[in-house]
């Protein structure tokens, strides 16, 4: 239990895991996690609420523990500051050199990454993990060097102050007023597979300061101060409590999935957040994060592009970028929705996801937007049904994300109207009770700010709001007052004044909102081509390209697509049947291929066809044709933006696909390497295999030279014998050689209707001298036909009656019937029967079923044959003993006799 | 004295010839290519060819089809296995039979034996009475025996029979078969040779599967042996 102490009761953590439930996949990952562990070094984290709690110091203590259980330890970084007990815990401990640079005149001391290296003790004690390393330095950042401490399979001793977590970092902010600038990204946290508490309560730390033990910063001390309060200290603790204790409650669970104990699980949570460019989101973000390991939930950050609102400014682009990244970097799913209001995008994709709690920010804009506009949260609270919803305010009040705006620049709402005549309706009204403390000069001003606050609204409003001013004007105040008569022409310069800016107002709004617009567009191309490229990388082959870019182009600008891409034998063939093409399309599609130019419909080539062709080009070359049209066969309408992302589109898919088609060429060269390392490989064996019966016959032939006088007869009789032997078997080896080499090349067996006992019989009257004559059993029925290359298949029996006869015993036996659309082929022996383990790789090359001579070449020989012929062959131990080969060649009945003449 | 014309282009393999050949008692001229083989045949008269399909100068098919028309000389080619195509080539432009590199050096001398006694025989095939090993056929009365039983054989069997009696020890192909006894050289008739030499072996053969007498050279054509040599 979490305890008052100070450095001697720690609270150690174990591992954790992110599900809940004890399903096979985790289990298995818990297994390799576990056999990982077994190799992979380990990281132990001394966790503190805050400096001088003694991390260092138990750290140091542990460390000195260890080293006499024989540990080799080494301290790579430890600040003692000066202090005397820890130096004491330092002595006798071996501290490596630490690595010296000078950044603008000031020496600083970093820990030697290289040299802890080369070292490779068992463990090394680095302190403050959030430490950020001097310019120059091998990593940023102490935590990077810690892990590649970790992958050299060095054990980590650490320490960390919980005000450097990072997904804790706003919530430091908010109870110290400190930004932390030095943060551990949680994922290196979750990595550890201990976390120590060094707890010691805000009293004790607090007197500790105050005798001077802990060491402050010069520099910081101002801050310092006010961090060191009873109150930030007592937040921090429990903070650092919590922290912990989320490990030990997913230890917990660990330790429960592991033992398999069932209890009832919570149902599985998932949260959802809502993500903008504002600076607010980042503590939604972070707040998620912690709220979904408390529930132990996955969790997603959603950002929502309105269809149709202005475009972010660069600005609030990177920051909502960046806060994506912290997301992910937090180990949160990261999506882009898009819809034209955000509430419903967020609720379809959570309805979709069986997300359980949205987390959205409190509004930050005036209730009046909200009447204007609508309200994103009511929204959310009206559709989201049985999902929670949690509302945070963001941490520093700033402009909320844009709202929707008009669908078109040119697109006025009616509302606008209203508040045209209204406004006009206002000044003219106050003009009224007014008039007799004003000037008309006065009124022509207060009308020209309801013109130009109308013009904002749009052109029409502008000009509603401009002529009823005019008219109001002239109505209630110039005179004769309340008739239309202008009795000064100078009034008419003002009417046109009003008139004129009205005009020139409405005009730039509306250039503007064009210019918008257009920002809007390129913005969404952009999008859409990162997301296209983002999809498009993990594609494999053609067809993975051609899937993405159709689905891309059917969500982005919703029409249907068909990818091709020559081929050597049909010209062009669909990479994707994703829609059918007429031929006449292909016509179409065949030229813009050939031509490198779009065609079809919308442009200058075949325009009658429905479809529009692009030819995909990547460098010089087109790699394939894109084809598009409307769902329903109807040709596409594209609009100038849309047109500029189709091109944007296909020339990305073009160099995907060229990607790809490097890759493929890369595989295939991957393959002739290999059929290359089998060429060398069956060299090497067969030149053995040659050797040996060579070796044979050159000793034989040049004993019977040299010495024939000294030899017996019968020792001659057995040389001559051993030459003979070993010339057919050299030619054994050669005949096979050339079989398999002819398969292998791929040369199609000239098949012929042969009766089963001729192929049978010309096989045993080869076999004669090899079997000595031994006993064959046949069951070979006369009416048994084969389709076959006699050539072929007669080696295919020679073979396998070559092996029965090295490896089996007599009496052999072959068989062979006919059942249904096959016929068998059975050769059998009665030997010791098949080597132990799998009897397919007795086809293959090289394998030998014992140690008998020959280069295992004749059962793959069989193989590639028999299933050149389109059969199998199978091995199998034959009941009573000895091996049985069979083949079953798929065969159709024979052709009826022609009588002869 | 009988003369042997050699055609090969491999030294060593002459040399191995020669001596075997001179140890039997044949005299034996070398020619190592298909032109030096062509101007030996006017010059030596040779009685028997042996003949290498793979000449430096060009294929062992123009040796045999410059062969003199006039007086039929009996030609062994000589192959490596694998070359089923051009030995049939070979066999059915006039060789008389075949040999596989590597062979032994009694099956040489049988197969020359063979080609040499056909020489001999061929007024000798017109007698009544066919004796090849145990098989006894009576021409004029249609009767067959194998020995001493009786075996009855159709007519297109019987005509078979007879064919391979005529050229006992000597390769037939499927085209000379079928041309001899079918009259016919339609190849899609393959199937129906195959089919009637299993049944004619079937009668002749105490096991069918392994043949004594008529045997099968795959992807050439079919041997009745003759009771004479030792097997090849």
């Amino acid at each position: 239990m979490l305890g008052r102490a100070h450095r001697g009761r720690l609270v150690t953590v174990g591992e954790r895991d992110d599900d809940e439930r004890p399903d096979p996949d985790a289990l298995l990952a818990r297994v390799k996690a576990e056999e990982q562990r077994e190799k992979r070094a380990r990281l132990k984290i001394f966790f503190g609420a805050s400096p001088g709690v003694g991390k260092t110091y138990a750290m140091l203590e542990a460390a000195r523990r260890a080293k006499d259980d024989g540990v080799d330890v080494a301290i790579g970084v430890v600040e003692t500051h000066g202090r005397a007990e820890t130096n004491a815990l330092v002595d006798g401990l071996e501290v490596l050199p630490r690595r010296t640079t000078l950044h603008r005149g000031v020496t600083l001391d970093e820990l030697d990454v290289d040299a802890a290296l080369a070292g490779k003790p068992e463990l090394i004690l680095i302190d403050e993990l959030a430490h950020t390393n001097a310019p120059g330095s091998r990593h940023a950042k102490r935590w990077q060097d810690v892990l590649d401490l970790l992958e050299a399979g060095i054990d980590v001793w650490t320490t960390l102050n919980v005000q450097h977590v990072e997904s804790l970092g706003d919530v430091i902010q908010q109870i110290t007023g400190v930004k932390v600038r030095e943060t551990v990204p949680d994922a290196v946290l979750e990595r550890a597979d201990d976390i120590e508490l060094v707890d010691l309560s805000p009293d004790e730390l607090l007197e500790r300061l105050a005798e001077g033990k802990v060491y402050v910063p010069d520099q910081a001390s101002r801050a310092a101060q006010n961090f060191f309060q009873r109150g930030n200290l007592l937040a921090l603790r429990e903070l650092a409590l919590r922290r912990a204790a989320e490990r030990v409650d997913a230890d917990m669970l660990a330790y429960r999935r592991e033992h398999g104990i069932e209890t009832p699980w919570p149902t599985r949570e998932r949260i959802l957040v809502c993500v903008g460019p504002s600076p607010g989101s980042e503590r939604l973000i972070r707040a998620t994060k912690r709220m979904a390991e408390g529930l132990h939930a996955p969790w997603t950050a959603a950002h929502v592009d309105v269809i149709g609102a202005s475009p972010l400014g660069e600005r609030d682009r990177e920051r909502l970028e960046a806060h994506l990244r912290l997301a992910e970097s937090l180990r949160g799913d990261v999506v882009r929705l898009r819809g034209n209001k955000v509430a419903d995008a967020l609720l379809s994709y959570a309805r979709e996801h069986n997300v359980t709690r949205i987390v959205a920010g409190k509004p930050t804009h005036s209730r009046w937007r909200d009447r204007l506009r609508g309200s994103m949260l009511d929204d959310l609270i009206r559709g989201s049904g049985p999902i929670e919803l949690s509302v945070i305010a963001p941490l520093e009040l700033e402009t909320p994300p844009p709202a929707p705006r008009g669908r078109t620049p040119d697109h006025v709402e009616p509302r606008a109207y209203v508040w045209a005549l209204l406004s006009v309706l206002i000044i003219t009204a106050v003009g009224l009770v007014a008039f007799s403390y004003t000037t008309l000069a006065e009124l022509t001003m207060l009308y020209l700010i309801a013109i130009m606050v109308s013009s904002l609204l749009g052109r029409g409003p502008s000009l509603v709001a401009a002529s009823l001013a005019v008219l109001a004007f002239d109505f209630c105040f110039v005179p004769p007052r309340f008739t239309f008569a202008v009795s000064d022409a100078r009034y008419l310069l003002t009417f046109a004044v009003m008139f004129g800016c009205g005009v020139v107002i409405s005009t730039l709004v509306v250039r503007l909102r064009r210019q918008e617009r257009d920002a809007i567009a390129r913005e969404r191309r952009t999008a859409a081509l990162q997301a296209f490229t983002r999809d498009v990388a993990e594609a494999t082959d053609v067809a993975d390209v051609a899937t993405v870019l159709a689905r891309h182009l059917e969500e982005t600008i919703d029409v249907a697509a068909a990818v091709l891409v020559p081929d050597d034998k049909e010209g062009l063939v669909a990479a994707a049947g994703l829609m059918p093409l007429a031929t006449q399309e292909i016509t179409v599609a065949r030229w813009a291929l050939e031509h490198k130019e779009p065609a079809g419909h919308g442009t200058d080539t075949l325009s009658a066809a429905k479809a529009l062709c692009l030819p995909l080009i990547a460098g010089e070359s087109a790699v394939g044709v894109l084809a598009i049209h409307r769902r329903r066969g109807e040709p596409p309408r594209l609009g100038v933006d849309q047109r500029h992302l189709l091109d944007a589109l296909a020339r990305q898919a073009a160099l995907a696909i060229a990607r790809v088609q490097l890759a493929v060429r890369a595989r295939d060269a991957d393959v002739r390497a290999r059929a290359e390392e089998l060429r060398s490989s069956l060299l090497s064996a067969v030149s053995h295999d040659l050797r040996t019966p060579l070796a044979v016959i050159t000793g034989a032939a040049t004993s019977l030279r040299d010495q024939r006088k000294q030899l017996s007869e019968a020792a001659c009789d057995d040389l001559i014998t051993s030459i003979v032997d070993d010339a057919s078997r050299l030619e054994r080896v050669l005949s096979n050689l050339l079989q398999l080499t002819r398969v292998e090349t791929g040369l199609e067996p000239t098949r012929e209707w042969v009766p089963a006992d001729e192929i049978v019989g010309a096989a045993l009257t080869r076999t004669e001298d090899l079997r000595k004559s031994a006993k064959v059993e046949t069951d070979v029925p006369p009416d048994v036909q084969l389709r076959i290359d006699p050539v072929l298949f007669e080696q295919v029996l020679i073979n396998l009656l070559e092996n029965a006869v090295k490896h089996g015993r007599p009496p052999y036996s072959v068989r062979a019937q006919r059942r249904g659309d096959a016929v068998e082929i059975e050769i059998g022996d009665r030997g010791r029967g098949l080597p132990e383990g799998d009897a397919s790789r007795l086809f293959e090359k090289f394998v030998r079923g014992s140690a008998a001579p020959g280069a295992g070449l004749g059962l793959a020989v069989v193989r590639a044959i028999v299933e050149a012929h389109g059969g199998t062959v199978t091995a199998q131990n034959r009941p009573g003993g000895g091996a049985l080969f069979r083949i079953v060649l798929p065969t159709p009945e024979p052709p009826a006799l022609a009588e002869a003449s | 004295m009988t003369t042997i014309l050699i055609i090969d282009d491999d030294e060593a393999v002459r040399r191995f010839l020669k001596t075997v050949l001179k140890g039997q008692g044949y005299s034996v001229v070398e020619a190592p290519t298909g032109a030096a083989g062509m101007d030996a045949l006017k010059r030596a008269q040779p009685d028997v060819v042996l003949l290498d399909l793979g000449l430096p100068d060009g294929d062992g098919i123009e040796v045999l089809r410059a062969m003199p028309p006039h007086r039929h000389i009996p030609v062994i080619v000589l192959s490596a296995r694998g070359q089923e195509g051009d030995k049939v080539v070979a066999l059915d432009s006039g060789a008389d039979d075949y040999l596989t590199k590597p062979f032994g050096s009694s099956e040489l001398l049988a197969r020359i034996r063979v080609a040499l006694r056909k020489q001999v025989q061929s007024e000798l095939t017109t007698a009544d009475v066919l004796q090849v090993g145990p098989i006894r056929i009576d021409q004029p009365r249609h009767e067959v025996t194998v020995e001493g039983r009786d075996v009855h054989l159709t007519p297109m069997e019987f005509k078979l029979l007879v064919e391979f009696a005529r050229n006992p020890g000597r390769v037939l192909t499927h085209r000379h078969l079928l041309r001899e006894v079918w009259e016919s050289s339609a190849a899609d008739q393959s199937h129906n040779l195959r089919v009637h030499v299993a049944s004619l072996r079937r009668k002749l053969e105490a096991d069918p599967a392994q043949p004594q007498w008529l045997v099968t050279e795959a992807g050439v054509g079919y041997r009745l042996r003759d009771g004479s040599g030792p097997k090849p």
